[in-house]
């Protein structure tokens, strides 16, 4: 038995020696229509662009994105990257980031080299003024040629020099239709005292400002002293009847129905819509916010030639589309649209007109160092006001009254060991 | 002699890369500004947020001083059951330590929800519902939760080792239960105590994770104010490490104070 067993594995590893000796390069890669085929994907939707080009080559391509922001890991859906894979034989190593500026921070720190990174609109006009960010090579991206007019030459990247846009949405309010009677169709839903408690809010001081700075009329990007403090006054009213101030955690709170109302980015209202039925939002009357979240090529990146293909990969209408739909968000890729259901097309929350879009949104550009200090010593004093003045005091009588007693208790003591 | 020195070698390196020099660059960084230039500006700005350290080390005693009332007693009835008891019950106690933190925290959101499982089960009786979440109260209970077995063990590990026969003599020469804890417990779970205080003490006031999970975002510490200072709107590592170093510092002093009276208790009986 033991023998058999011996010769098994000896089987096994030459099988497995035989395997590592011939070397990638010579592997013969299947056809692109099978591999396509293979994951459900139309090949007559893929552009001819030569994926092929560093097959064997052992490349790998390290890409940061937002959390939940691609179409990966659910079965129900295809996996891009595993396309993306077999296509290219390149590696890729996905990692994702939390926020524009944790993605900023892990730039500056040198701490990580991404070939491919998603930043938003004013993160990206911060990296371009910081040389953080690498020109494309628009021969490498044939398939920008998808990108709708609407999004070339955005005030973030005028040039269209360094990016090419992913997804994108709108800021909405989202609202539980069985806790509110009135119709929504203002910001100052979230100033009323009505819904005192079941409130929600950005936890973070940009978009929880612009929310302050559209209701009362301001640019998102204003850069006067005088707008950001009537703003932090609006803010510090709307704090006595907030319950909390979230981020991810909107979606438990919202779908489980322990808060009423919050604003919050459309695509993710759109997941929660579909988990909760009461659920419903809306963009408000005043105008929102236009964000768009574009993919770029850090200056540090070491395979530029292959994260332009991933770039380009990610343009192609079918895996644009996977994304869109696993996202929630919206697509900038025109034949992507072309290939939408008519119900989301014609949804004027998820892709209003190009005209509501000019008059009633604003994309956030990047502001100087100065105000985005004062906006966030502003969002610093919002959070940590305490009405309580007393702690400093309690803390610091204690910590004397600790002191005293040890110093009286130490004294006793010595006095009883001399006995 | 030499050999047990040499055995030390990879400790200290260890500690001379992961603590020492990030520790000189925390330092660093706190009496610099962008320019690199040096400056007690960062320090100075530390004025503006001192209640909200103050608040961060007041949630921490109270939570370290709830830990403590509720571990004494538990470790005790542990070190005080059959072997196999005990090791059934340290079990337990570890058991839940085995699941990530944050899904625990997150655990807590679903259970004091306005809309949670708690004020679900008070409204069949026809109470509530309550505001459970989003407040200090709920901060302290994420506090005491995460950080409890960090008090049991070590009370635990020194409790065990109380003799029984010494508790049986304070019994037989007629002290009573009070005194009993007083005079013998309690000094000879000191080390045990001082071990417990500084594991509960000084992650709580560091979290930033707790305080936005449950405290909604309304009850913010310390440690969220660190952390915004390198993941919020302007990048600033300076006044971050300023703020880390106070906290630090601070930190330092309590302990030692703390354990100046902790240490005389340690003597033998």
């Amino acid at each position: 038995m033991k023998k058999i067993i011996s010769l098994l594995i000896a089987a096994v590893l030459m099988l497995s020696l035989a395997g590592c000796g011939s070397s990638p390069a010579d592997e013969k890669r299947i056809p692109t229509e099978e591999i396509l085929e293979s994951f459900g994907l139309d090949p007559e939707l893929f552009s001819d662009y030569d994926y092929d080009r560093f097959y064997g080559q052992e490349i790998t391509l390290n890409v940061a994105n937002w959390g939940e922001y691609m179409s990966i890991n659910d079965d129900e859906m295809v996996d891009v990257n595993e396309v993306f894979e077999a296509l290219t034989g390149i590696e890729v190593n996905y990692k994702t980031y939390a926020s524009n500026e944790t993605l900023y921070s892990k730039l500056l720190s040198g701490g990580a080299t991404y070939d491919i990174i998603i930043p938003s609109d004013y993160m990206i006009s911060k990296m371009i003024s910081e040389d953080m960010l690498q020109k494309l090579d628009w021969n490498n991206i044939p398939n920008t040629a998808n990108v709708m007019p609407s999004f070339l030459h955005a005030q973030y990247d005028p040039n269209d020099e360094y990016s090419v846009p992913y997804l994108w949405g709108m800021v909405a309010i989202i609202y539980n239709a069985a806790m509110i009677d009135d119709e929504i169709d203002s910001w100052g839903a979230l100033w009323d005292e009505k819904y005192a408690g079941n409130i929600l809010m950005f936890n973070n001081p940009r978009d929880a400002f612009g929310i302050a700075q559209a209701y009362l009329g301001y640019s998102l990007n204003t850069e006067s002293e005088a707008e950001l403090d009537r703003c932090f006054e609006l803010l510090r009213q709307q704090k006595e009847i907030v319950q909390g101030y979230v981020m991810d955690e909107i979606f438990d709170k919202m779908e489980g129905g322990s808060a009423a109302i919050a604003p919050y980015y459309v695509g993710d209202a759109v997941v929660m819509c579909e988990d909760n039925p009461d659920l419903d939002y809306v963009i408000p009357k005043e105008g929102t916010n236009w964000f768009v979240d574009a993919m770029c090529i850090p200056a540090t990146a070491e395979n530029k030639e292959a994260a332009e293909m991933y770039i380009n990969f990610l343009c192609e209408p079918e895996i644009a589309l996977a994304n869109s739909e696993y996202v929630g968000y919206s697509t900038p890729n025109a034949v992507t649209y072309s290939l939408l259901d008519d119900e989301v097309k014609n949804d004027e929350k998820r892709y209003p007109s190009d005209e509501f879009l000019s008059e009633h949104t604003e994309v956030f550009i990047n502001l100087s160092d100065g105000t985005n200090a004062y906006m966030q010593n502003l969002w610093n004093q919002l959070k940590i006001d305490n009405t309580n003045v007393w702690f400093v005091p309690i803390f610091l009588v204690l910590l004397i009254a600790a002191t005293i007693f040890v110093n009286v208790w130490r004294a006793r003591k010595k006095k009883r060991d001399n006995f | 002699m030499k050999a047990s020195k040499a055995l030390a070698v990879p400790y200290a390196v260890w500690v001379l890369i992961f603590t020492v020099v990030p520790l000189a660059l925390v330092v660093w960084f706190a009496i610099t500004d962008s320019d690199g230039s040096l400056t007690l500006e960062n320090i100075f700005a530390m004025s503006d947020y001192m209640s909200v350290l103050f608040r961060s080390i007041l949630f921490a005693i109270i939570a370290t001083v709830i830990c403590l009332i509720i571990a004494f007693p538990a470790a005790y009835i542990i070190s005080r059951a059959s072997a196999i008891n005990q090791s059934t019950l340290i079990v337990l106690l570890m058991v839940p330590m085995w699941i990530n933190f944050l899904l625990r925290t997150y655990a807590w959101m679903t259970l004091l929800e306005q809309n949670g499982l708690i004020n679900k089960l008070l409204g069949l009786i026809g109470l509530g519902p309550y505001n459970l979440i989003n407040n200090s109260g709920a901060v302290i209970l994420g506090m005491v939760y995460n950080y409890l077995p960090f008090m049991i063990l070590p009370l635990y590990s020194v409790m065990v080792k109380i003799d029984h026969s010494i508790i049986e003599a304070a019994q037989d020469l007629g002290s009573n239960k009070v005194r009993l804890v007083r005079k013998v417990l309690l000094p000879l779970s000191m080390p045990g105590i001082s071990t417990g205080v500084i594991a509960v003490f000084v992650p709580s006031v560091s979290t930033f994770i707790i305080s936005r999970m449950l405290g909604g975002g309304t009850n913010d510490l310390i440690g969220d104010l660190i952390e915004m200072q390198f993941s919020g709107n302007s990048y600033n590592p300076h006044l971050g490490s300023a703020m880390a170093l106070v906290l630090m510092i601070i930190v330092l002093f309590m302990m030692s104070l703390f354990n100046q009276f902790g240490s005389e208790e340690d003597m033998p009986i």
